[in-house]
């Protein structure tokens, strides 16, 4: 953001010409010009860097949201295929959630004992979250191949063809998680607890925290609703 | 949170998914025990209410829906730690945008796709007359 004082349309001309009503600035208590520098002062890189990321991972729900609203339309077309009450195993689906809440409980622990710079708890918590997405992770493939195996794969109906873009979509998000946790856990071994560090910690609890949202959505409108009607 | 350096210059901001620093809300590892107690409730009533008949059947989605909606609002404060309070107004209002697409794009699609159905002339019918 260097040089953002001077506006492109008149070079040279003072601030308060290129912003004669001062939007973006909080009164005239704070004397930084620079755009962005508001009431309070600028805010920390952390705030900035997780304010992105969180406007990240809400387009990535809305993206998620047309895979649920695919599914939505299509459950019920089945093209004289099995439906998801024959097919849907609700002890694997019951596992499965209870994985990927408890590796969210365990991720938020991993981010208590990293707030206090305690490396030995941040480790270990990381490492029981990615055992428990690992498992979550095998249980789905698990599914997936079982369904292939008896003829309902994605080309089967157009039902199953929404089933498997909306879960296996949040699969490949669990797989990209758990990658970038082996690499956290290594980042943290060995820069420590640095700021640039505790911001992308900071980042991929967000991320992890937000798939078991989407997870929720999942098992409540694609499992269990489709295991009752 | 007190350990970060840069946190008195934030007296407005907070960052999603840092935990406000003055006690408004349960601390550290107590809140995400509240949320997850809070979280496997309401995942258990789920399960409960599409297994047994306790809920009269065709009332079954509504209240699978509420009670998603209600886990996602655990999440959301327990573990997200986006609040309602002065110093998350950034956050909530992102979210609140989010919330607007999520709805429009669903419930439109829904909403359009019953009418096209229920207006469609049946298949068999288009068969007869295009033969």
């Amino acid at each position: 953001m260097t040089g953002a004082t001077a506006s492109p349309g008149a070079p040279g001309a003072p601030a308060s010409q290129a912003d004669p009503h001062r939007i973006g600035h909080g009164g005239n208590h704070h004397q930084d010009e620079a755009t962005g520098h508001g009431e309070g002062g600028p805010a920390s890189k952390r705030i900035v860097v997780a304010y992105g990321f969180w406007i990240f991972l809400l387009s990535d729900i809305i993206m998620f949201s047309v895979f649920f609203a695919a599914y939505a339309v299509l459950g019920g077309e089945t093209a004289g295929g099995p439906t998801g009450g024959q097919l849907f195993e609700m002890w694997r689906v019951a596992l499965e959630t209870a994985c990927l809440l408890a590796s969210s409980f365990t991720a938020g622990l991993s981010s208590v004992a990293a707030s206090r710079r305690q490396m030995v708890p941040t480790q270990i918590w990381l490492a029981v979250t990615g055992l428990l997405g690992l498992v979550f992770l095998v249980l789905e493939v698990q599914e997936f191949a079982g369904l292939v195996a008896q003829g309902a794969g994605p080309s089967r109906s157009a039902f199953l063809s929404a089933f498997f873009a909306l879960v296996g979509c949040h699969g490949l998000h669990v797989t990209a998680g758990l990658l970038w946790l082996g690499t956290m856990m290594a980042q943290i071994l060995f820069f420590g607890f640095a700021p640039n560090i505790m911001r992308r910690f900071l980042c991929f609890n967000l991320f992890w925290h937000a798939l078991d949202i989407i997870w929720v959505g999942v098992f409540s409108i694609v499992y269990l609703m489709g295991a009752h009607g | 949170m007190s350990e970060h350096a840069d946190l008195d210059q934030d007296r407005f901001d907070l960052a999603p998914g840092d935990e406000a620093a003055d006690g408004s809300h349960a601390q550290g590892t107590g809140g995400y025990v509240i949320g997850l107690v809070l979280a496997l409730l309401l995942t258990g009533a789920s399960f409960a209410v599409a297994g047994s008949g306790v809920i009269w059947g065709p009332a079954i989605p509504a209240a699978l829906l509420a009670l998603a909606v209600a886990q996602m609002g655990v999440h959301l404060v327990f573990f997200l730690h986006i609040t309602t309070g002065p110093d998350n107004t950034n956050n909530v209002l992102a979210l609140a945008f989010g919330v607007l697409m999520v709805l429009l794009v669903i419930g439109g699609s829904v909403w359009i796709m019953a009418h096209l159905n229920h207006n469609m002339m049946p298949m068999s019918e288009m068969m007869k007359r295009l033969g």
